[in-house]
């Protein structure tokens, strides 16, 4: 008896781990299905990068929306990154251990705020402060990527940490041996040996920031037009999904879902690079 | 011209060291803002009178009700295939290419956006398996996002567990089961409890994802199958729509509070685990 139910328990967990894995599978699958249809009538590049979106008269360009999503991001990503990987180094070299164990919950808490949080905040202080004093809407790519910026900083932080403390202690004890300053160390040594983790955790944050929504529909604006500078307002991939989404039906709602796959697939293809760098190490 | 390596590494450090100094203070500022507008709303009657005229006045029980129901949907389905999955990973099989594949699709869950989600629990729960807007709904769909996160704490929580443990389940002759459920689960259950911990933190702040598939509806749920509006999305639409700036406050206050104590749990059990495994 004993070992049939040991052989039971191997085939449930097995039968558990697979349906993990057919989540994956089913969620590609129904995204595609109602989105697909409409991409296929439209055309692939009439639909990528049509310029006109106006649902109700049968016109599905995204490509405002595209520009929209990479501009964002870039921005995040330029404001962000810097800050980002100084605080890992802070937190894996130069914190003093009270410090660190303030420092690193404090991360863990600004991960966990929600994004509808972020996004009132910036609201109320980045947007006009925007219109103050540089001019525009405020409503706009610069308020979104200050917010973006934000949002991913625990996702980079932390990665990049872990990156950083889980190299050999000897690289740092040789290169202080050999008479290199801290800070020699870290940017010769210690920041090249780490650089694939901090590259993935790059890319994950800049897939963050492309797959935020609700905090970034509060401050972009939503304009769907080809942006003239970081001032303007804009429309992303995401915000265009969460703010039509609501009364959305027939080709207008597979539009959307269309919408979904673009995005499914540039964050597949983001999630897949950032898994390739950290397993070629 | 070569700079002094002393200068550089002071430049250096000034930077670290304000780039750190400017988070803290980024989030403060967040932090005490929200706090400070929104602590004087709560009081006994904001947490437990339904919301009246669209949220303008009475309290946020039902959003309360709701975001509870979402999570504990989510947590409770989630939890025994998140588990199953790393037990599976880490001590049914070697690595191999079905261990890769099921990795690779945990990881490209955990970076799937929370749109796409919703995305797909408004196709799949709402219209496809005809459930509606829905606590059901948006706690599977919630259930479907968090299970990455669950699967990978409780991996790494069990591999953390000493070998030593199952070479003496084993040779006392008790069989892989009897190991696992008696001597490796046991131990691993902080760093499991751990991710559980986390994954109901993102349900709580969950916004775009619950939207889609639990609905908005202010009433209070009366079964799995009500539609409900979580505390994040009454927080949205309070803030977005203008409706009461007063009352968004509240809840984003009360929002923030129940994540600050989610991680001060968090910290505890990481900190009990840690001083464990010494």
């Amino acid at each position: 008896m004993k070992i049939s139910k040991e052989k039971i328990s191997k085939y449930v967990f097995f039968g558990i781990a697979l349906s993990s894995l057919s989540v994956l599978a089913v969620i590609t699958i129904f995204i595609f299905i109602k989105g697909l249809p409409i991409i296929t009538k439209v055309g692939v590049i009439n639909f990528v990068f049509g310029m006109n979106w106006a649902p109700s008269k049968g016109a599905f360009g995204i490509f405002p929306m595209i520009i929209g999503s990479v501009s964002v991001t870039l921005g995040a990503a330029i404001l962000g990154v810097p800050i980002a990987i100084c605080c890992s180094i802070f937190l894996a070299e130069f914190a003093p251990p009270t410090l660190r164990n303030i420092f690193r919950p404090a991360i863990q808490l600004l991960a966990g705020i929600p994004s509808v949080v972020y996004g009132f905040w910036g609201v109320l202080f980045i947007v006009p402060t925007i219109r103050n004093y540089l001019g525009g809407p405020g409503l706009s790519i610069l308020a979104g990527s200050i917010i973006l910026a934000i949002m991913i900083l625990p996702t980079i932080i932390s990665i990049s940490e872990v990156a950083l403390l889980s190299l050999p202690s000897q690289y740092k004890e040789a290169a202080m041996a050999l008479g290199l300053t801290h800070w020699q160390t870290i940017h010769s040594l210690l920041l090249p040996a780490a650089k694939s983790g901090i590259v993935a955790a790059i890319i994950l944050g800049i897939g963050r920031a492309m797959g935020e929504t609700m905090a970034v529909i509060m401050v972009l604006g939503n304009a769907v037009a080809i942006p003239q500078s970081i001032l303007d307002p804009v429309r992303t991939l995401t915000t265009n999904i969460g703010i039509e989404m609501g009364y959305a039906s027939g080709e207008h709602q597979q539009a959307l879902f269309a919408t979904g796959i673009v995005l499914f697939v540039v964050i597949m293809l983001l999630n897949a690079i950032a898994q390739y760098v950290t397993r070629k190490k | 011209m070569r700079v002094n390596p002393r200068t550089t590494q002071k430049i250096a450090k000034l930077l670290i060291w304000s780039a750190a100094l400017l988070v803290m203070t980024i989030l403060l500022a967040i932090i005490i803002y929200i706090l400070a507008k929104g602590i004087p709303v709560l009081n006994w009657q904001f947490l437990t009178q339904i919301p009246r005229n669209m949220g303008r006045s009475g309290g946020i029980s039902s959003s309360i009700i709701g975001t509870l129901l979402v999570t504990a949907v989510a947590v409770i389905v989630a939890t025994p295939f998140g588990i199953g999955t790393a037990f599976y990973l880490t001590e049914y099989t070697r690595e191999s290419r079905i261990t890769r594949i099921i990795r690779f699709s945990a990881e490209s869950l955990a970076g799937i956006p929370s749109i796409v989600y919703g995305l797909f629990g408004f196709i799949f729960f709402v219209i496809y398996l005809n459930m509606g807007w829905s606590i059901l709904s948006g706690g599977l769909t919630m259930a479907i996002m968090i299970l990455p996160t669950i699967i990978r704490t409780s991996e790494e929580a069990i591999r953390t567990v000493p070998h030593l443990y199952r070479e003496v389940g084993f040779s006392l002759g008790a069989t892989k089961w009897q190991t696992i459920t008696r001597a490796v689960f046991p131990s691993a259950l902080p760093g499991i409890a751990n991710g559980i911990i986390l994954s109901i933190g993102r349900c709580v702040a969950e916004t775009a994802a619950v939207i889609l598939t639990a609905g908005s509806a202010l009433r209070m749920p009366i079964s799995p199958f009500s539609p409900t509006r979580t505390m994040a999305v009454h927080f949205y639409i309070l803030a977005r729509e203008g409706i009461s700036m007063e009352n968004a406050y509240g809840t984003a206050a009360l929002l923030i509070i129940l994540i600050f104590l989610i991680n001060i749990v968090l910290n505890m059990l990481v900190n009990r685990f840690v001083s464990k495994g010494r």
